[in-house]
């Protein structure tokens, strides 16, 4: 299981990233009711069978790694979103991409702690690869998008560490107190 | 902090351009991959990269270090994993690299170009 809400959306975005897509939009709603996350790609997607098997955590398509027998990314997931009282759903079409939508109930004692949300949009906006991200957040400071491409831009790179450091500065700035 | 926009963003990365001597770092560049596997992720390894990235600034070493996320590196009983590929040193994967241990890493193996003993797990086994 992951310490916090956080962790649950890095993993599935990273899924995301994986299954070589071309766009990855993310969207993160924070209110007083819920925490809703939709990470959405148009990366390989999943035939009905493949997507059920997702959920298992003793099944893995084996791209990754050939000789491991378990993949836990969803399974963790869901089992942490039911306990929590939560829902989710997953939407994906072989060839056209692939859609997970989740929400933990805020009132839950169950649902894990948000954690700390600049530090997750910096290893999103990092993940590995030539795709764009969209982000849209919407939390207790207001509402704001990023872009993938436009902040590489901005910093020059999501690689060097000056770079990353800018970005976070930047990042923290969004959440902030003012 | 007040909400920074684009353009301030971009600003400001010109004035730390000019503020800093660039050196020549081609082909000397220091590279710190964190391992961001479900089973990194589960270990803390999100809190262990932003570490990294405060930690190599903290030592004045932003723009000679590349810092990137990979996938599972078949260690995932030492989670958080780091591995750090440095020219002249030999490439180590240190395992047990919470955001606590990642100020010593970066003091050590970076700054002082030594290895931190306690925390090495060599090159993973065949994956598992």
């Amino acid at each position: 299981m992951h310490y916090c809400l956080g962790d649950y959306v890095l993993d599935i975005t990273q899924n995301a990233v994986e299954a070589r897509s071309g766009e990855v939009v993310v969207d993160l709603v924070e209110s007083t009711e819920s925490f809703r996350v939709c990470v959405g790609d148009n990366g390989r997607g999943m035939t009905a069978d493949e997507k059920a098997r997702a959920l298992d955590p003793f099944y893995t398509d084996g791209t990754k790694h050939a000789k491991r027998k378990v993949g836990l990314g969803l399974p963790f997931l869901v089992q942490a979103i039911e306990l929590a009282g939560g829902s989710w759903e997953i939407e994906s079409a072989k060839g056209t991409g692939t859609r997970v939508e989740f929400a933990f109930p805020a009132a839950s004692v169950d649902s894990p702690p948000t954690g700390d949300i600049p530090s997750l949009l910096l290893c999103l906006l990092c993940l590995p690869g030539d795709h764009e991200m969209i982000v849209r957040r919407k939390g207790p400071r207001g509402s704001y998008e990023l872009k993938r491409s436009e902040l590489s831009e901005a910093v020059g790179g999501l690689e060097r560490g000056s770079s990353l450091a800018l970005l976070k500065d930047y990042l923290v700035s969004l959440e902030g107190d003012d | 902090m007040a909400k920074m926009t684009l353009e301030q963003l971009r600003k400001l990365r010109e004035e730390k351009k000019q503020d800093m001597t660039r050196r020549e770092v081609e082909g000397k560049e220091i590279q710190v991959i964190v391992g961001m596997g479900t089973c990194g992720i589960a270990a803390g390894a999100k809190l262990t990269f932003d570490a990294v990235v405060d930690a190599v600034n903290a030592a004045g070493m932003g723009d000679q270090v590349i810092i990137r996320q990979t996938g599972c590196m078949g260690l995932c009983y030492v989670e958080p994993t780091v591995e750090v590929v440095a020219p002249g040193m030999p490439t180590v994967i240190y395992g047990k690299m919470t955001q606590d241990v990642v100020k010593e890493l970066v003091e050590k193996h970076l700054v002082q170009r030594k290895l931190l003993q306690n925390h090495i797990f060599d090159r993973p086994a065949a994956d598992v």
